[in-house]
């Protein structure tokens, strides 16, 4: 895409002294959350990412909108990884930290490393902000701060002087501080400000005056790590050796919506998502509802139990029904769950997982649903269960529990999380031709066999135990079906003991007959050995790099993965039987470590963590190194 | 599928499924399943383009008596089932069957989500005044003091009104019929029916079992002349046995009067279904007896654009415009950047 036209941006040759490389960084922008925190770290985010890093972001914000501003309980904060390998978590440590206000400070100054850098908006640090914050003394201003390079920037003065001739109100102007802030950490690390020039001219391309000034206070902070002296050094993250390809920056929840909409394009089938808002799921539905000339169906139902309903309703009617929620809204739709089992429809359930019980903690992440998935719902009632592992994964998880709703007739789980759904990374773009078709067949003639029997059968089954999708409009096919126990192959209400028994045990085979169809739990790591680390979900980069590291110290440690949670993978237990020890990470209390102990019979222990954020690398190390002592 | 040419032709039987239908003897269910395939049978309308959904409940067995599609779903979530398929699949002809308890009860949130959004679709609502297949517990519309074995002392909620809530929900359709009056509740079907949105159809049920004459009132032949009013659209309200009373507004109220002693009929209030306001609707769905007779027929018949009308029209519209999209198209449409 040519961007130089747009501007006359600082480029790298302009620098007086030369960067020093390193390999990777993890920096975080935090300020209130008015303060555009996450806007200035997804505009990092993408600039690295066009730049070719790797990346990994975690966003971190607070369920109010807006918390009295200053407060300890407004502050939103961003965090990106960016390196020149391969990575898979936002990183542990940081690097710098970039601090608008007192409360930011005090709130993330514990994740900075020891001789981090320390960008601080010095003033914020008014004496009635540090009382909000908390703070007795001006930390600045005692040697509080004295394991870190610390950097006081008079941001707010420096903006306004930017935007100083423009007729903006001191309001208006101060809006533009994150840019200031960002320019500056743009010129640190040696990024092009050209994707968030584009970004502003598409953004604010409607009105002069905000475009200007968010362009000028860019490039004044830009400009101002230039010229100035205030910061000694700056840094420079070469690009990363990844497999060739085109690239974009994706989410988890933008990555289900595309993924849903690709194998419902792939499978020539339409598509309707009935969503009732919810965080973190939202986004799911926002995407799809942009999505119109896709044929997306998105509808915004009334409350959780219409959204499944409707969904439903689609896929009783041929389509590919979609309903996208949190752990509150599966507590709700639980019935409806148990309708679809037992009508045998297709139907794509997504949790974004957040912490609970109940209201909980709506922004912040947890992996406490695999459980409530699992069972939470009356009677013998089987579901597939598929978990993506990464950002991008979310894409391939969601096709797949497309793929296995409609061939085997079967709701299906995705469980996400919320550090999934808000974080990013790059995705590999695949090719259109690449991807795997899904078979979608309705039935136009019977299957009675003519003697005596119903001209169709709508519990009749295929060797694999799915029934038919006979669709409304099908003339000669006309059946009803129900929540009511069904006559196996009729689908006659039917109250008969032994038929009962034989229609549980019908389901449960149907949904064990899954494992036929997905691929066998891979090791990452030695074949046998002292551990394996096993997890689910969005732990999967954390336990990735502590069991690399722990294998680089020469340790028998392998990882294994179940990105298919029920059925899991036909080798699940030869996989654990090949370890002595088996190390299950989960931010819950123990929900797989007590369905791989119930299933399999193994030792399983657990490191367990439900703090509202994902594991770091270090504690999972930890917990390897003192399982192998 | 089929693309017919010409209109079948149905009877009322071929509308009846192969299965045995299992109401109790002299349930007013029994009336209006007989009238619903009367109704529909020749209207031209395919079978396999028939749906009937239900929630729980007596009432909600009634899709597996009709050799349609059915789908007897949830405990008052029927609506939502209903939306769905609509929604994505216009071509179908929709019928919700619920009851007093699905659909005012615990379904009632759904009810008046899918009036306002004007899905066209035909909602039914068999009101019996009770929980039958729970055995007999008081429902929304039981009346004030009804003794059930939930409410020993008499039930002490205030009754919903079926219709008042339909027309609060922006109702575009709104009818009133009673399962002993066969050729009125067959009309009322088919108009329901040929009505484009949503048409909310309150049907007075007689329970045998547990809450047997509550309506009697307005069913038995000697009285009920004197407790109903037969609306008709352009006609003024008159009612009883000798056709002499009628109603009149007094202030914003409702008032019987008796036709003579220098009241004529110029003095009442003339029915119209096609106001676009829906008070005069709502007055007359606030007429209970005994002090008013109540009505029966339709309340209000207006035409509102339909939500699956617009929903698709935005998608075709969007397609027509930026043309339809293609996969390559959505995954590249944030930045993009080539590893090599």
């Amino acid at each position: 895409m040519p961007v130089s036209n747009l501007s006359a941006a600082p480029g790298p040759q302009a620098r007086k002294a030369e960067a020093q490389e390193v390999e990777s960084v993890t920096i975080r922008f935090c300020g209130d959350s008015g303060d555009g925190m996450q806007l200035a770290g997804t505009q990092f985010t993408n600039a690295s990412a066009m730049l070719g890093n790797d990346i990994s972001t975690l966003p971190d914000f607070p369920a109010e909108i807006r918390a009295p501003a200053g407060t300890l309980a407004g502050v939103s904060g961003f965090q990106v990884h960016f390196s020149s390998h391969d990575i898979h978590t936002p990183g542990d440590k940081l690097n710098t930290l970039v601090a608008m206000n007192p409360a930011a400070l005090k709130t993330n100054i514990k994740d900075l490393e020891s001789g981090g850098i320390l960008i601080v908006n010095s003033d914020a640090f008014t004496t009635s902000d540090l009382h909000k914050a908390g703070y007795k003394a001006n930390p600045l201003e005692d040697d509080s701060l004295k394991g870190y390079r610390v950097y006081k920037i008079r941001i707010n003065t420096l903006n306004r002087e930017a935007v100083a001739d423009m007729k903006l109100s001191p309001r208006e102007a101060d809006r533009c501080k994150n840019f200031f802030a960002l320019g500056l950490v743009f010129w640190l690390y040696e990024r092009s400000l050209d994707p968030t020039l584009r970004w502003i001219h598409q953004k604010f391309g409607k009105n002069p005056a905000v475009l200007e000034a968010n362009t000028r206070t860019l490039k004044a902070g830009y400009n101002y790590g230039e010229t100035t002296e205030a910061l000694p050094v700056h840094y420079r993250v070469p690009k990363a050796q990844i497999k060739p390809g085109v690239y974009r920056k994706i989410t988890g929840n933008e990555a289900i919506a595309l993924g849903l909409v690709a194998a419902a394009n792939l499978a020539n089938m339409p598509i309707c998502c009935a969503s009732y808002p919810i965080t973190p799921a939202s986004d799911i539905l926002h995407h799809l509802s942009e999505l119109k000339r896709y044929g997306v169906r998105a509808i915004q139902a009334e409350d959780e139990i219409a959204a499944i309903g409707m969904a439903i309703g689609a896929a009783f009617g041929g389509s590919l029904g979609v309903t996208g929620t949190s752990g509150p809204g599966i507590c709700l739709k639980s019935e409806a769950i148990g309708l679809a089992v037992m009508t045998e429809l297709p139907l794509v359930i997504i949790d974004v997982q957040r912490g609970g019980p109940s209201t909980g903690l709506p922004t912040k992440t947890e992996q406490a649903d695999l459980l409530q998935a699992m069972f939470g719902r009356n009677g013998e009632c089987p579901v597939a269960i598929v978990a993506p592992c990464s950002p991008a994964d979310c894409f391939d998880m969601v096709f797949e529990a497309v793929r296995l709703a409609i061939s085997f007739m079967t709701p299906v789980f995705l469980l996400s999380d919320g550090y999934l759904a808000n974080g990013a990374e790059p995705w590999l773009i695949p090719k259109v031709d690449d991807l795997p078709k899904i078979k979608v067949e309705h039935p136009t003639k019977g299957n009675g066999n003519g003697n005596g029997e119903a001209h169709f059968l709508p519990y009749k089954r295929d060797e694999r135990l799915v029934r038919q999708w006979a669709i409304p409009g099908t003339a000669g096919l006309e059946h009803r079906i129900g929540g009511l126990e069904k006559e196996d192959v009729t689908g006659n209400v039917s109250y008969d003991p032994a038929n009962h028994e034989h229609m549980i045990k019908t389901r449960a085979q149907k949904i064990a007959n899954i494992a036929n169809e997905i691929p066998e739990l891979a090791v990452n790591g030695p074949a046998e050995g002292d551990l394996l680390v096993i997890g689910w979900g969005g732990t999967y980069g954390s336990i990735n790099e502590a069991v690399k590291n722990a294998q680089k110290k020469g340790h028998k440690v392998a990882q294994a993965h179940l990105r298919y949670l029920n059925p899991m993978p036909k080798n699940t237990g030869d996989v654990l039987k090949r370890y002595k020890k088996v190390l299950v990470p989960e931010l819950n209390t123990g929900q797989l470590r007590l369905l791989l102990r119930g299933i399999f019979l193994v030792d399983a222990v657990g490191l367990n963590k439900v703090q509202g954020r994902p594991f770091l690398v270090s504690e999972i190390e930890a917990k390897i190194e003192e399982m192998l002592k | 599928m089929s693309t017919a040419t010409s209109l079948p032709t149905l009877t009322a039987k071929d509308l009846a499924s192969d299965q045995e239908v299992r109401w109790c003897p002299g349930c007013g269910d029994y009336s209006i399943l007989a009238q619903m395939k009367k109704a529909l049978a020749p209207l031209g309308i395919p079978r396999e383009k028939m749906v009937f959904v239900s929630g729980i409940g007596c009432s909600s067995r009634f899709p597996y008596y009709m050799n349609t599609y059915g789908f007897h779903s949830i405990h008052g979530r029927a609506p939502t089932f209903a939306t769905g398929l609509k929604a994505s699949r216009p071509d179908l002809t929709v019928w919700v069957i619920t009851g007093d308890g699905d659909g005012l009860s615990i379904g009632g949130n759904h009810l008046i989500h899918a009036i306002r959004r004007n899905i066209d679709m035909k909602i039914v609502l068999f009101n019996n005044e009770i929980y039958g297949l729970t055995k007999g517990q008081y429902s929304p519309t039981s009346r004030l003091g009804t003794r059930t074995k939930s409410s020993p002392l008499g039930s002490i909620d205030n009754p919903l009104r079926p219709l008042s809530l339909a027309i609060g929900a922006e109702a575009t359709f709104v009818a009133r019929t009673v399962d002993v009056d066969i050729n009125h509740l067959t009309e009322t079907l088919r108009r329901a029916s040929a009505h484009k949105g949503t048409a909310f159809i309150e049907i007075y049920q007689n329970c045998k079992i547990f809450n047997d004459l509550v309506f009697e009132y307005a069913t038995d032949k000697s009285i009920k002349a004197d407790n109903i009013l037969h609306l008709e659209h352009g006609k003024p309200l008159i009612f009883g046995k000798d056709r002499n009373k009628g109603i009149r507004l007094h202030g914003l109220d409702p008032e019987v009067v008796t036709l003579g002693n220098g009241i004529t009929v110029d003095d009442l209030l003339i029915h119209d279904e096609k106001a676009e306001e829906p008070s005069l609707a709502y007055l007359l769905s606030r007429m209970v007896y005994p002090r008013f007779p109540e009505c029966f027929g339709v309340f209000r018949a207006v035409e509102r654009p339909i939500y699956e009308d617009t929903l698709n029209k935005q998608i075709d519209d969007a397609i027509r415009t930026k043309g339809r999209g293609k996969l390559e198209d959505l995954f590249a449409a944030d930045d993009t950047w080539v590893v090599a």
